[in-house]
């Protein structure tokens, strides 16, 4: 790594640092699913899952296609409300919130579908992540000098450290729509990167990537966790890139948990091999 | 310059300043079909609404005299007072805020994640209840809107221009309305200050993330509540604006409420999803129009403007059916 760089990274570490966590010490309990079960009329996508996320850790959710990863991802953000089980964040039980308020608690997230601003600019959709961050009401707003402009140019400056560690400054005015895809992911996470949140929720970042972008994305998700301590929870379908870059790994299937613990005590675990490999359930 | 060619820039002229007040209204509708993919059909009856709400509230009306009076046989009609006119606006401006409010804890609120001919209908219904409404608090009657806009000929521009004929040629100089001038500066501060705020603040951002993508924006933690009553409220002050200037032209009276159908045609022709649509779009409609009218209405018979924009409407329909600016609609199979 050149001086240049780590010096940058030494700027953001102090920007891109958690909050609401703070009380938390690396290795404890950051969030807990607690026995959560959620069906959609008669369709059963997870039953009785329970587990935990440790601050500080890459954990990863993995199973196979139609296992309940991307459901489990939407309970702890809130796009779905689970009809049994709790989710613990912070030690503190959470009430059931609307995902507008669980991304003020300090979550952030990307999607499997890339959910980007499409007709906003590289900057701006980056901005809109800062949306947490700001406090401004609409009539400062609206007046503009004084405290709306001090609070847009502070966080236009986290915005900038963020283009800058995920290296796409030659994209910021481009809108994102326009793009190719892999950028598009890098975009989306830059956009959750800047929420400088406690837990970040990736759903499948590297999916439809070459094996090239795959490594930037498998780095940038790395340097974050290293650099910024972020706790970062993950879905991914490529089992190198899991075993590689996850501290510890759940296994889904069918809706179920068939195993969890460290990449090594998973890949040896039985269930989660028959899963993989299709061994009939009977 | 011949007698002619001066009449057609005059024409031309007077459809940019028609065009202007089209776009005023259009505009309403842009921000709120951007924002949460409504068509807002109450638009005109919201611009109505606030001229009303404007000169009640500067003559010192008593909203709901007629009912009052009914109820308890009194004959009140006037508090005695009347209030400044910049006072009155922003009185109106509350009013319509709180209007923003309403609409989305009573309406919106119930129809989310509805078909969208859904919260059409509602507004179709949210119209005939604002101009209900709007009769009870502060009666049918015509009303004359004057918060001291300038009106009449310019007179400065007519003798700048009166050497332009030629000798004798009966050509007095352009005319143009100075209200529509005033209409045309107000529009213009408008759209620039609308546009700035989008770009430039918290709120403006996630107004263009919410059009966007709705399961993004609440990701980011916008709250899509928040942002319908604040694009509701900007709608209504985009309303006031169109009343005001509508209502000093031609008074407050209920047919102020029909100039949303006007609108319709120019969003065919700007695109529903465009600002700078609307603007162009208006304009294009009220030029069109005049001159139209101007050139072959005499050979017709005359009484094109009442019919023109709409069949402009529909050759775009048949050619450019996303408008001039307007996303363009790719369907995948």
């Amino acid at each position: 790594m050149t001086t240049t760089q780590s010096n940058s990274a030494q700027v953001s570490k102090s920007v891109i640092s958690g909050r609401a966590s703070a009380a938390i010490q690396p290795g404890e309990e950051l969030l807990r699913v607690e026995n959560v079960s959620l069906a959609f009329g008669g369709v059963k996508a997870l039953t009785d899952i329970s587990f935990d996320i440790k601050k500080g850790e890459v954990r990863a959710i993995i199973g196979p296609n139609g296992a309940g990863k991307s459901s489990m991802l939407n309970v702890i953000n809130g796009f779905y409300h689970p009809q049994e089980g709790e989710v613990w964040f912070c030690g503190k039980k959470r009430r059931s919130l609307k995902p507008h308020q669980i991304a003020h608690q300090g979550i952030a997230r990307t999607f499997q579908n890339i959910a980007l601003f499409k007709g906003m600019s590289t900057l701006d959709n980056i901005m809109t992540g800062r949306f947490t961050h700001m406090r401004t009401n609409l009539l400062m707003q609206a007046i503009w000098r004084g405290a709306a402009e001090r609070e847009e140019i502070e966080n236009r400056q986290v915005a900038e450290e963020i283009i800058d560690f995920l290296e796409i400054q030659a994209i910021r005015k481009t809108p994102v729509g326009r793009l190719p895809y892999g950028l598009q992911k890098r975009v989306e996470l830059g956009r959750a990167l800047a929420a400088q949140p406690d837990l970040l929720l990736l759903d499948e970042p590297m999916a439809g990537m070459n094996i090239e972008e795959k490594e930037d994305m498998s780095r940038f998700i790395l340097d974050v966790n290293d650099e910024f301590g972020t706790t970062i929870a993950l879905i991914e379908h490529d089992m190198g890139v899991v075993m590689d870059i996850s501290d510890r790994v759940v296994v889904l299937d069918y809706g179920k948990k068939i195993g969890d613990g460290t990449p090594t005590e998973v890949r040896s675990n039985q269930a989660v091999v028959d899963a993989y490999l299709g061994v009939a359930h009977d | 310059m011949s007698a002619n060619f001066l009449y057609t820039i005059e024409v031309i002229l007077n459809g940019l300043m028609a065009g202007v007040m089209y776009s005023l209204v259009a505009l309403g509708f842009v921000l709120i079909f951007k924002a949460s993919g409504i068509f807002n059909y109450a638009q005109g009856v919201m611009a109505l609404f606030a001229a009303m709400t404007l000169v009640g509230i500067q003559q010192g009306q008593v909203p709901f005299a007629h009912l009052i009076n009914a109820a308890f046989g009194t004959k009140i009609h006037h508090f005695g007072w009347t209030v400044p006119a910049l006072m009155a606006i922003l009185l109106t401006l509350v009013v319509m805020i709180l209007f923003a409010i309403l609409v989305e804890r009573i309406v919106l609120k119930h129809l989310v994640n509805q078909e969208p001919i859904i919260l059409f209908m509602a507004t179709i219904g949210l119209a005939y209840f604002m101009e209900g409404m709007g009769d009870l608090m502060w009666g049918s009657e015509l009303k004359t809107l004057d918060i001291g806009l300038p009106s009449g000929g310019s007179l400065w521009l007519e003798e700048a221009t009166v050497g332009w004929g030629a000798e004798g040629s009966g050509f007095y100089g352009l005319f143009i309305d100075k209200l529509d001038i005033v209409a045309t500066g107000v529009a213009l501060a408008l759209v620039i200050s609308l546009t700035l705020f989008s770009q430039y603040t918290k709120t403006g951002r996630a107004l263009r993330a919410v059009a966007d993508d709705h399961q993004a924006a609440l990701s980011v933690g916008i709250s899509l509540r928040k942002i319908w009553v604040i694009v509701w409220a900007i709608a209504g002050f985009v309303a006031m604006v169109a009343g005001i200037m509508w209502g000093a032209k031609s008074g407050v009276q209920f047919s102020l409420s029909l100039i949303a159908l006007k609108a319709l045609p120019v969003l065919i022709l700007g695109g529903f999803t465009s600002i700078p649509g609307a603007i162009i779009g208006g304009l294009i409609i009220g030029v069109g129009e005049k001159l139209f009218e101007f050139s072959i209405g005499p050979m017709i018979g005359g009484a094109t403007e009442n019919w023109f924009a709409y069949v402009l409407a529909l050759v775009f329909l048949i050619f450019r059916p996303q408008g001039l600016f307007g996303d363009k609609i790719i369907e995948r199979v």
